[in-house]
């Protein structure tokens, strides 16, 4: 293996939380559908603010008082399919029974046990992303396990929660929220850190996606699944990475996390050995900038202050890259964003920005910095840039220290960026308006387990003689309950097959998508007309795509109707042989000269005149009974 | 085994290990609070049970305080009397019912909204400390008292916190109780004050806004619309929870609420007359009779409901009738009998909004000419109230029926506006 880090020596320990939401009919706690909704369609708007509490256990939930640090205002947009529950306005209803169904199957395929009670939690979530500004969410199974090639992976927990609204905007001061999302149940996964290496971690995400898909109840498509990681090494600290976008990331979010620790390690040891420690002062030096030529600075004078803090010993650090592209001050800058600024200024990288060489030297010598120090500043209101500074100050604090434990999001590069400080605890108390839900050991083993879809390309493989290719197409497509159900009436046909159905669905289907075909209007039903049609060779399968396509344009007609428009159909067989006895008449010298080897070039002949009409393979067989009728004449 | 709330302990079922802390459970089943945060229940058969460790022997619950808690209060601001009653302005969670019950102090209501702090010096009193639905009459002649011995001392303004659900019938009878010289606010909140979406904050901190300024009115401050931006001042006796469980529940019936607060810049805009900040002086009259029906008609009630009343010593009778303010013709001869018996009948109407008119058709003719006396423009909750505080007042039957008559506190207005 040519793996770029020795993870076994590091103590690579990566454990994977999965959300994945449920496809049911209904929300978690009210009876609105699950359909998400152009926001277009919003028929009402409204706005709240949310101040966070006292939670159960007394603990003060640091991510809580972070986000509240930003006194923001929600907006939140309503449609005609959401309800009072998710406006926050109404007690959520009791919890959908769908969605707890489809989670203990899940509970069984990841070979978990359930609880006995479940009961309902409020986690508190201050983003806004819920107008309670609390996530129900409940603990409902563990103790599970899966297999993978370098050994087993604990499955920790499940937990069936409701989905958070969906943001669709971020000013400066508000954030505005769509509600077509609130509520959709959603399960989260939790593995042990059981994974060892980043190719584990990925073949983890793999295993837990195929078993969801399985249940045939979850939903399909964008931000429907979303994978977020913990990561740490023996000498880190423990790191949750949220949004990992694709199972093809996994990868390189771990490989660029554990570079990423190592470096602040490497960092921090060096840090230490210079004597760099850290100054709590923060100065306003504003009059330094008095007559700046900097546009960036000016700007933010005009109503605000520059704000500077030291960091003895630091300079040089804040340059170092600790993954590609992004530096120490990188996580400075993030750490400061929170406070509502654009980013910050250090010594590192100035002059620059329009701020010049003699404007640095006026600014160390206004906060006393020497040639070892960096200076950190901030231009922006005033407020702002003091809160800014001090962040920016507790961050160069925990360099000293190592790896600080925190809440990271994934950026499409596979680097990470700051998000929020892990999560104590404390942050959840009972929601009290949902009754808990009892779950018996009957019940338990009354759920029926579902086919696995490796074993449904098994079983297509064998039951269908679909190659491996299609088997695989089929079963990861999201026609499959079609593809299923259309076997299931073709059972004992003749002229349809799985690999017409699997091509069609998985091959032509998308094919006229890619073309620009409005392939969505076509309905189920028009795929069972179409086949019934090529069944009974009222068309024949070359007509195929034709017939789609006038279906998709026109979604009102009926696949016959379709064909006939086209001029598919209505080809009997008396008319083939009329034309076969003609074409043979013509030919008698080459038919009596190649003999049976004649059907091949005749094929292409009488082809010219029914394709598209009649099925090839009929054409085929009325010609080779035509020329041995013939030649046993003579 | 013995379990305590409160001890840590493991629980080994179907091969799966669960360790937490031993909270309340209302059935069988053990439920633990988990490290992770979350409560799992499981039933102790055949599962294997130990105490990691038995509970401290004084179990302290810390509840958050933010920063700015601590903050001194400023002196050189208006005198703010926020009086506790119970409800959801302020609650906390109930782990043996699962269900949110009133518990905090006045003071927890200060620690946690520490906005209050820069509009007025409050003490915190609490008067009692009852479920909204648990209210009766008897409190609020306490309320009355300690909101006038408030004022006495010097009290600039006084809020009241109040659950939602009767906030209106206190508050009407604060109405009639009290001429007052300063603002008295009634305020509640829909959502439980333990969430981060609570509308305890925003009510309590335009609750303050209104207390400290001039308007010397029993009122009740609560949100104006399903958002953040306004609540709405209404009169103690026009207010009305029109809905069971939205913010803006709480609407004025028969006329406009006095005026607005708006929430971004604590500016008071008002669009109603209103009585200014020292034009009365402090007069209590907290008497009162609860012995008094409401009793609403619908089609085919017996009169047999109102013959109970009388019969049962009832001193005074509030009907809520159909349309105009009907009852059926049978309920007549006992509108009459109980007139005769010194039984004061207001007729209200179950419209709500409009004016009770009895002259219109021949079964409200009669029921005036029987002695019911119309509610005119006035709910039939606030008539409810209203006739226990006037029969509190006197025992003359005239008497009584001139002051039911007469406008006391905005309840009746003689020109319908809306
Ligand atoms: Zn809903």
């Amino acid at each position: 293996m040519s793996e770029k880090f020795d993870y076994e020596k590091l103590g690579l320990k990566c454990g994977l939380e999965i959300h994945q939401q449920l496809d049911t009919h209904e929300k978690l706690f009210c009876r609105c559908p699950t359909k998400l909704r152009g926001t277009n369609d919003s028929n009402l708007e409204f706005f709240r603010y949310i101040r966070p509490t006292a939670s159960e256990m007394g603990k003060t939930d640091l991510a809580a008082l972070e986000q509240s640090k930003l006194n923001r205002k929600y907006i939140y947009k309503a449609y005609d399919s959401t309800c009072l529950v998710e406006y926050d306005e109404e007690p959520p209803n009791e919890i959908d029974k769908e969605a707890l169904n489809t989670s203990l199957t899940i509970t069984k395929l990841l070979n978990m046990q359930p609880v006995d009670q479940m009961h309902v939690m409020r986690k508190i979530v201050v983003d806004g992303s819920n107008t309670t500004g609390f996530q129900r969410t409940a603990f409902l199974a563990s103790g599970g396990f899966l297999e993978t090639s370098n050994g087993y992976v604990g499955m920790d927990s499940l937990c069936l929660e409701e989905e958070s609204a969906r943001i669709i905007e971020q000013n400066t001061d508000s954030t505005k929220y769509s509600l077509d999302r609130l509520g959709i149940p959603l399960v989260e996964i939790g593995t042990a850190p059981d994974i060892h290496s980043p190719q584990q971690a990925r073949e983890t995400a793999q295993l837990i996606g195929m078993l969801l898909r399985s249940t045939g109840k979850v939903k399909r498509g964008l931000g429907t699944i979303r994978q977020d990681v913990n990561i740490s090494i023996a000498k880190g600290a423990r790191i949750e990475i949220k949004g990992v976008q694709s199972l093809e990331q996994i990868e390189s979010i771990v490989e660029n996390e554990v570079e990423r620790q190592i470096n602040l390690i490497k960092i921090r040891d060096e840090l230490l050995q210079k004597g760099a420690h850290v100054n709590e002062n923060m100065y306003d030096v504003s009059e330094v900038f008095a007559d700046t030529q900097s546009k960036i600075i000016k700007k933010a004078l005009k109503k605000g202050k520059v704000i500077a803090g030291v960091l003895p010993g630091f300079a040089g650090f804040i340059g170092k890259e600790i993954q590609p592209g992004r530096r120490l001050g990188t996580e400075f800058s993030d750490r400061a964003k929170t406070s509502g600024v654009g980013g910050i200024f250090h010594t590192d990288e100035l002059p620059n920005y329009g701020i010049t060489e003699d404007e640095i030297e006026s600014l160390c010598e206004y906060v006393d910095a020497g040639d070892n120090d960096a200076v950190v500043l901030v231009s922006d209101n005033e407020k702002r840039s003091f809160s800014a500074i001090e962040s920016v100050i507790q961050r160069a604090k925990e360099a000293l220290e190592g790896v600080p434990e925190e809440t990271r999001k994934a950026l499409p590069d596979g680097n990470n960026s700051y998000m929020r400080p892990l999560p104590g605890a404390a942050r959840m108390y009972p929601e009290t308006d949902v009754p808990q839900v009892e779950i018996s050991r009957e019940y338990f083993e009354s759920i029926e387990m579902p086919e696995l879809l490796s074993d449904k390309i098994n079983r297509f493989k064998q039951e269908f003689g679909l190659n491996q290719e299609l088997a695989e197409k089929v079963v990861q497509s999201k026609d499959l309950p079609l593809f299923e159900d259309i076997m299931r009436t073709f059972k004992y046909s003749s002229n349809i097959n799985a690999t017409i159905v699997a091509r069609t669905l998985t091959g032509t289907v998308p094919e006229l998508r890619r073309e620009g075909v409005e392939v969505d209007s076509i309905k189920d039903e028009h795929f069972f007309q179409l086949f019934e049609l090529v069944e009974d060779g009222k068309t024949a399968k070359e007509g195929i795509e034709e017939i789609l396509k006038k279906l998709a344009d026109n979604p009102e007609l009926s696949a016959e109707n379709a064909a006939s428009e086209l001029g598919l159909t209505g080809v009997d067989t008396s008319e083939i042989e009329k034309f076969v006895d003609e074409v043979i008449d013509n030919r008698e010298e080459f038919v009596q000269e190649k003999g049976l080897d004649a059907v091949g070039p005749l094929m292409g002949v009488v082809m010219g005149e029914f394709r598209g009409k009649a099925d090839g393979k009929q054409v085929s067989s009325i010609l080779k009974q035509k020329i041995e009728e013939y030649l046993s004449q003579q | 085994m013995d379990l305590e709330q409160g001890d840590r302990v493991q629980i080994v079922k179907n091969d799966v290990v669960y360790e937490g802390i031993v909270r309340p459970s209302n059935t069988e089943h053990i439920v633990l609070k988990m490290d992770s945060g979350y409560n799992a229940g499981i039933h102790p058969e055949n599962a294997e049970i130990t105490v990691v460790e038995k509970k401290e022997t004084e179990e302290k619950t810390q509840f958050f305080k933010p920063e700015s808690a601590s903050t001194k209060q400023k002196s050189n601001l208006p005198k703010v009397s926020i009086l506790s009653t119970g409800g959801t302005i302020a609650s906390k969670i109930d782990y043996r019912t699962g269900a949110v019950t009133a518990q905090f102090s006045a003071d927890d209501i200060l620690e946690t909204i520490p906005e209050l702090s820069e509009i007025a010096e409050f003490t915190g009193n609490v008067v009692y400390n009852v479920l909204s639905e648990n209210m009766k009459p008897e409190y609020w002649t306490e309320l009355a008292k300690t909101v006038s011995k408030e004022i006495e001392n010097g009290a600039d303004g006084i809020i009241i916190a109040h659950g939602t659900d009767t906030m209106m019938y206190s508050a009407a009878a604060l109405s009639f109780m009290i001429d007052t010289p300063v603002p008295i606010v009634f305020v509640g909140s829909q959502r439980s004050a333990d969430r981060p979406s609570s509308d305890n904050a925003m009510n309590a901190i335009c609750a303050a806004t209104v207390a400290t300024s001039d308007i010397a009115e029993v009122t009740a401050v609560m949100h104006g619309t399903t958002s953040d931006n306004y609540c709405e001042i209404h009169r103690g006796t026009q207010v009305r929870k029109m809905h069971t469980s939205r913010r803006d529940a709480f609407k004025s019936i028969n006329s406009d609420p006095i005026g607005f607060v708006d929430y971004s810049n604590r500016k008071i805009e008002t669009i109603s007359d209103y009585t200014k900040r020292g034009t009365r002086k402090l007069n209590v009259r907290e008497q009162i009779e609860p012995s008094c029906g409401l009793v609403k008609f619908t089609p085919g009630t017996s009169p047999d409901v109102l013959s109970h009343y009388i019969d049962s010593g009832y001193r005074g009778i509030v009907l809520e009738g159909t349309g105009l303010g009907h009852v059926s013709t049978d309920w007549v001869p006992e509108i009459e009998r109980a007139v005769n018996s010194g039984i004061p009948v207001v007729v209200a109407s179950q419209c709500l909004n409009g004016r009770v008119c009895d002259r219109v058709y021949d079964t409200g003719r009669d029921m005036l000419k029987a002695g019911a006396i119309e509610a005119e423009d006035m709910l039939p909750e606030v008539a409810h109230v209203k006739l226990m505080w006037v029969l509190g007042q006197t025992d003359d039957f005239d008497t009584a029926i001139e002051m039911l008559k007469s406008n006391i506190s905005h309840e009746m207005t003689s020109r319908s506006l809306c």
